[in-house]
C-alpha cells in the first residue's frame, strides 16, 4: 500500500468528526488536494470492494468511516436505550428549515399550520438547527438554519445534496 | 404554563385536512368545501368529546373553511373588478396545503435516509457532552435577550428564599447602577455578568443590574458575549476606549 494512503487511512481512523480534505492537507503538506481527493476515492472503493463492516463515506464536507447501513440491527442491540431521534413534528420542522433556510419561526408556523416552538427548541437542543442571526424587521425575529451536525446525522455531503422540493412534487404527481 | 395535547395521527390542522382529502379520494385542486368542512368539524367534535384540548390552530382552520364555504355560497359580486371574479376562494388554502404536503413528503424523505445513530454508526461516536465542549472552544457568540433572561432566572432561582422577606433599605437607582457598570467597564475593559452581581444575595441589586444591562444594550453602549451555552456572559464597552 502506498504510504500516503496509509497515512490518510490512519488520519480518518483517528478522527472523531468527518475529516476534510483541507485537514488532510495540513498533515500531508507536500501533496496536492487533487491527489488527496483521488486517494480518498480509491480508499472508498477499496473498502466497498472488501465488503466488510466499515465503509468510508463523504458527509458534511468531509470523510468519515461509518458502519454499513444493513448492519444496523446488530449495532442497535449494543447501543440500545437511545431514544428515538426525531418526532414527526420535529422532522417536518427540520424539513422546512432545511429547505427554506435562513428563515424565521413565523414562516415555519405558517407552512406547518401549527406553532413550531416546541419542535424548534428540540432541534436547537440537539444542535441540528442553529440561530444564524436576526432579521432586520420590527421585532428583530430570530433567523434559523441547519448545522453541520444536520449534514452528519442525515448523511449529506452538503445542502445541495437535498432533493429539491420540486422533484418531490413531481414524484407525487407521478404517483397519482 | 400551557401544555399541548396532540393526537398521535395528526401533526396539525393541515395534516388533518390532507388526511380527509386523501380519505375521500378528492382532487386537491377541487375540494368540495361543504363536505370537507362538515367532516373536519365532526373530527374536531370527536376530539372534544375525547376531552382533548384542541390547539387553537385547529379552530382557526375551521373558521377559514367556514369562511370559504360562505364565500362559495354567495353569488359572485356583480360589476366590480374582473380580477375578483376569477378568484377561487379556495386557492389560498390549496396553495398552503400543497406547500405543506411537499414539506411533509420532504420530512419523510429525510427520515428515510441512513441516519447516524440509527442506521449508521461512527467509531465510538462522541457523546453529547464531548461535542458541547468541542463547540465551546469556538469563537464567542453574541447572546440575545433570552439568554440574559435565562441567566437572570437562574440567579433568582438560586436565591435563598428567606432572603425575600427581608426589606432592603439600600437606596439604589437605575442611573446609579448604569453609571457603576460603565465605570467598571472603562476601568476593567470587560466584566462578567456574574461579577457585576457581587455576592448574589440581594434580589433588588440583581434586578437593577439586569435592567441596567438591558438599558445599556438597548442604547448600544455595551455588548454582551457568551463563550457558549451556559458559559459566562461577558460585557464589553461597545466603543473602544
Amino acid at each position: 500500500m502506498e504510504e500516503k494512503i496509509a497515512i490518510i487511512e490512519a488520519l480518518l481512523f483517528a478522527s472523531e468528526a468527518p475529516l476534510t480534505v483541507e485537514q488532510i492537507v495540513l498533515a500531508l503538506s507536500d501533496t496536492e488536494k487533487k491527489e488527496i481527493v483521488s486517494l480518498l476515492e480509491g480508499l472508498i472503493r477499496e473498502y466497498d470492494a472488501r465488503g466488510g463492516g466499515i465503509c468510508l463515506r463523504e458527509v458534511a464536507g468531509g470523510f468519515q468511516f461509518r458502519t454499513r447501513t444493513d448492519l444496523a440491527p446488530w449495532l442497535r442491540k449494543l447501543k440500545a436505550g437511545r431514544p428515538a431521534l426525531l418526532s414527526p413534528a420535529a422532522l417536518e420542522t427540520l424539513a422546512v428549515v432545511a429547505y427554506r433556510q435562513p428563515l424565521v419561526k413565523a414562516e415555519i408556523d405558517r407552512i406547518r399550520g401549527v406553532d413550531a416552538s416546541g419542535a424548534l427548541k428540540g432541534l436547537l437542543d440537539k444542535k441540528i438547527v442553529r440561530i444564524v442571526g436576526r432579521k432586520d424587521v420590527p421585532g428583530k425575529p430570530i433567523i434559523y438554519g441547519t448545522t453541520r451536525k444536520f449534514l452528519e446525522v442525515f448523511n449529506l455531503k452538503d445542502l445541495s445534496e437535498l432533493p429539491t422540493l420540486r422533484e418531490l412534487k413531481d414524484l407525487q404527481e407521478q404517483q397519482e | 404554563m400551557s401544555y399541548e395535547i396532540k393526537l398521535d395521527v395528526f401533526e396539525g390542522p393541515l395534516d388533518l385536512l390532507l388526511y380527509l382529502i386523501r380519505k375521500n379520494e378528492i382532487d386537491i385542486y377541487n375540494i368540495p368545501i361543504a363536505l370537507i368542512t362538515e367532516q373536519y368539524l365532526s373530527y374536531l367534535e370527536m376530539m372534544r368529546s375525547l376531552n382533548l384540548d384542541l390547539a387553537g390552530e385547529y379552530l382557526v382552520l375551521a373558521s377559514t373553511l367556514i369562511h370559504i364555504k360562505s364565500k362559495l355560497l354567495l353569488p359572485p359580486a356583480e360589476g366590480d373588478g374582473e380580477e375578483e371574479e376569477g378568484e377561487d376562494p379556495r386557492a389560498e388554502l390549496v396553495q398552503q396545503l400543497l406547500e405543506y404536503q411537499a414539506f411533509k413528503e420532504a420530512a419523510l424523505n429525510l427520515d428515510a435516509r441512513p441516519l447516524l445513530e440509527r442506521d449508521v454508526f461512527t467509531r465510538g461516536a462522541a457523546s453529547e457532552e464531548e461535542q458541547t465542549t468541542a463547540e465551546a472552544d469556538d469563537a464567542p457568540i453574541e447572546v440575545d435577550i433570552f439568554e440574559l433572561v435565562t441567566a437572570f432566572r437562574r440567579i433568582i432561582a438560586g436565591l435563598d428564599r428567606r432572603e425575600e422577606l427581608e426589606i432592603d433599605m439600600e437606596k439604589m437607582s437605575l442611573t446609579d447602577r448604569i453609571n457603576e457598570i460603565l465605570e467598571r467597564l472603562s476601568e476593567e475593559g470587560q466584566i462578567a455578568f456574574s461579577d457585576l452581581l457581587g455576592d448574589r444575595t440581594d434580589r433588588k441589586r440583581i434586578i437593577y443590574t439586569f435592567l441596567a444591562i438591558l438599558e445599556l444594550m438597548k442604547l448600544r453602549m455595551v455588548r454582551a458575549y457568551q463563550s457558549g451555552p451556559f458559559g459566562a456572559i461577558r460585557l464589553f464597552p461597545a466603543v473602544e476606549g
